[in-house]
């Protein structure tokens, strides 16, 4: 008999292992749908491998890849921290991306130094609302904000092929729905010669860092991790919950929104509808790995990022689907959900013992 | 006017029982999960799933009804992997249905591609047809609109009675019932809260399966990339509008259908005048606002998304 029982705390090897383990297991699962695809195992793990660490061009890609999904595993983590269920971070990037090419491909014809900043500002501004008003359905009405938030990246993504048809629409864009270009000195600058790798990067990590801190040592911190672990609790103690969960909306949804300026202005430098391959909903696997750790998510997005683009290029040396990538972000992100399971409980071998009478 | 005229249009009740139908099976399937007190928001990668193994085995041959049959097995074993993490490991239904959905969808267009890795327009199969029923076919209005349906709507309508029934009249419902109020109760009763929600879930899911089959099966005859759409979300709204009451979660299912249907045909009549995507928007919106109206007043079953573990109160 095999009883299960919570563990006091869980060590330092499980948090940092279980992660990595569940990584592991899902990229070896990608060896089953592998084979089914009939491609040789080791030269296809080979060529992923190759596709990131290959180069200094695959790496400084792979390092593109991650930013966007850094911010919005940050936005993730941060939301979850608090219970907060923002499955919405798909949305809340393209209302940033918006903002971006509203402000910046012309309107303002300002030097870069106010328009960079400008950019950013209103990109947060409109993540940030996109996640405020399901927040303000929730604490208002009771709306479920899982719900509202899936339904508002229909609804937003709807809105945004309304702009590029109409107002956003790029008079010499050859019919194509697509935005008027960021100007120049709206760009984010890049961080290397001839990569796309660019500046989005460092205000990522910045952010991870900040983020780090806000969770660790602020009062905010504290009151966001104490509405998360037990709201009714939380409440008795005098923590103004439905102030806090709002806070924690915002600045979720402004990071989320930060991962669509800097999709915009850092690497495209115009909109289009298919601007993100799901980054919002990776997002959430992103920020699961890292066990909603705000540094973690640093090295949860790099994960991701290298399956992606490692199996971008896998697929196009061995003719496998490109999907495989999205085969193994979801498996990493079942298995972390088991693991978790496993770090915070224990096996307990039941003896029984033969009762003895007298 | 043109409204009216709409409205009294056989065609249009036609087409809104006809959208209505995969959200009939969608919204029956998750109400059933979250009567037992599982959240499934794995609901719309089991659609895509469904709707994927039930058109690939149609067209490898295995007949309509074979196809659905595989669809529904399809749906019951990502709900198994759903109810596995949820129900005896207790972990968030929430993060665990939302992984079941990327890797049901990612399950999905894998094996699409893999199947048939260089085809340029979908392959097409022979889909359900409208049943033509003596007599009944031929009646003023309700010939047209209820029975010139194909099977697949027959059989969603008939599922709202029968999970009716097994709720409210048998055992069996009052325990999943009882499961998703108060699981002290059931295992008091000396039954088992893990047998009763992972068959809950298993049977909601396959439900949910046949929703994705019928886009694939009747509503269309092929697969493709993001046909769900959101489908599955709004089942999940749909029955927090519907109290969690079948008869309720049918009406809610009509009426989406209706709205659906209805602007479809005001965006032919007044599309000079608004742009299109209003009317797309229109649903997901009206999904939000029934969502707003109806979650005070929702009678959520006390138990959803509270893990149980035996032994521990």
């Amino acid at each position: 008999m095999i009883r299960i029982e919570p563990r006091q705390s869980s060590s330092a090897l499980m948090t940092y292992g279980i992660p990595v383990l569940s990584a592991i297991i899902s990229l070896l699962l990608a060896s089953i749908p592998l084979t089914f695809s009939g491609a040789p195992i080791g030269a296809s793990y080979f060529e992923m491998f190759k596709g990131v660490f290959g180069s200094k061009f695959a790496f400084s890609e792979m390092l593109t890849r991650a930013t966007p999904l850094i911010f919005t595993g940050l936005a993730v983590a941060l939301a979850f921290r608090a219970r907060l269920w923002n499955i919405g971070a798909e949305g809340q990037l393209y209302l940033g991306a918006m903002a971006a090419v509203a402000v910046g491909t012309g309107v303002f014809d300002v030097p870069g130094v106010i328009l960079i900043p400008m950019i950013m500002v209103m990109g947060c501004v409109a993540g940030a609302t996109g996640m405020a008003v399901p927040t303000l359905l929730k604490t208002k009405f009771g709306a479920d904000e899982v719900v509202t938030t899936l339904l508002l990246n229909f609804i937003i993504l709807i809105f945004l092929q309304y702009m590029l048809e109409g107002p956003f629409k790029d008079p010499m864009g050859l019919g194509w729905p697509q935005s008027s270009p960021i100007l120049d000195q709206g760009m984010l600058p890049p961080l290397m010669d001839r990569m796309r790798i660019h500046s989005g990067l460092i205000i990522a990590l910045i952010c991870a860092i900040t983020a780090q801190f806000m969770l660790a040592r602020s009062v905010w911190g504290l009151k966001l991790r104490a509405i998360g672990e037990n709201p009714s609790a939380a409440r008795h103690a005098g923590i103004r919950v439905n102030r806090t969960l709002m806070s924690a909306a915002i600045i979720s949804g402004a990071l989320a929104g930060m991962a669509g300026v800097s999709e915009v202005a850092g690497l495209k430098g115009y909109l289009t509808s298919d601007l993100s391959p799901g980054f919002g909903y990776t997002g959430i696997v992103v920020a699961m790995l890292a066990g909603l750790s705000p540094l973690g998510v640093v090295a949860a997005a790099i994960f991701i990022a290298s399956v992606f683009v490692g199996a971008d290029s896998m697929s196009r040396a061995m003719g496998v689907s490109s999907y495989l990538a999205d085969l193994v972000v979801s498996t990493s992100l079942l298995c972390v959900l088991v693991g978790g399971f496993v770090a915070r409980f224990k096996f307990v071998r039941l003896i029984q013992k033969k009762e003895v009478t007298q | 006017m043109d409204i009216l005229q709409i409205l009294l249009s056989e065609s249009f009740w036609a087409a809104s029982l006809r959208i209505a139908t995969p959200l009939i099976f969608g919204v029956l399937g998750a109400l059933i999960c979250e009567k037992s007190g599982v959240l499934n928001l794995g609901i719309e990668g089991i659609f895509v799933a469904g709707a994927m193994t039930g058109w690939l085995a149609v067209w490898l041959g295995a007949g309509l009804w074979g196809g659905v049959l595989v669809a529904a097995l399809a749906g019951g074993f990502f709900g198994l992997i759903h109810a596995v993490l949820t129900v005896p490991l207790g972990l968030s239904q929430h993060v665990s249905g939302l992984g079941v959905t990327l890797f049901a969808t990612s399950v999905s267009y894998f094996s699409y591609r893999t199947a048939l890795p260089t085809v340029t327009s979908p392959p097409r199969i022979e889909p359900f047809r409208p049943l033509d029923m003596p007599f009944l076919s031929d009646l003023p209005f309700f010939g047209p609109v209820l029975f010139q349906q194909t099977a697949l709507t027959w059989l969603a309508l008939f599922m709202v009675g029968l999970v009716w029934y097994v709720l409210n009249r048998t055992a069996l419902g009052i325990a999943i019932k009882a499961v998703g109020d108060n699981p002290n109760s059931i295992d008091a009763q000396g039954l088992s809260v893990y047998a009763l929600r992972t068959g809950a879930v298993v049977a909601g899911s396959a439900l949910m399966a046949l929703g994705g089959a019928f886009l694939t099966m009747s509503a269309f005859d092929a697969f493709f990339f993001g046909m769900v759409n959101g489908r599955g979300w709004v089942c999940i709204a749909l029955v927090i509008f519907a109290s969690w009451r079948p008869g309720k979660a049918l009406l809610g299912a009509l009426l989406f259908g209706a709205f659906d249907a209805l602007q479809v045909r005001l965006q032919t009549e007044v599309g000079a005048l608004v742009p299109s995507q209003v009317f797309l928007a229109a649903p997901y919106v009206l999904s939000i606002f029934a969502l707003v109206i109806a979650a005070r007043s929702a009678d959520y079953p006390r138990a959803l998304l509270t893990p149980w573990f035996k032994g521990q109160r």
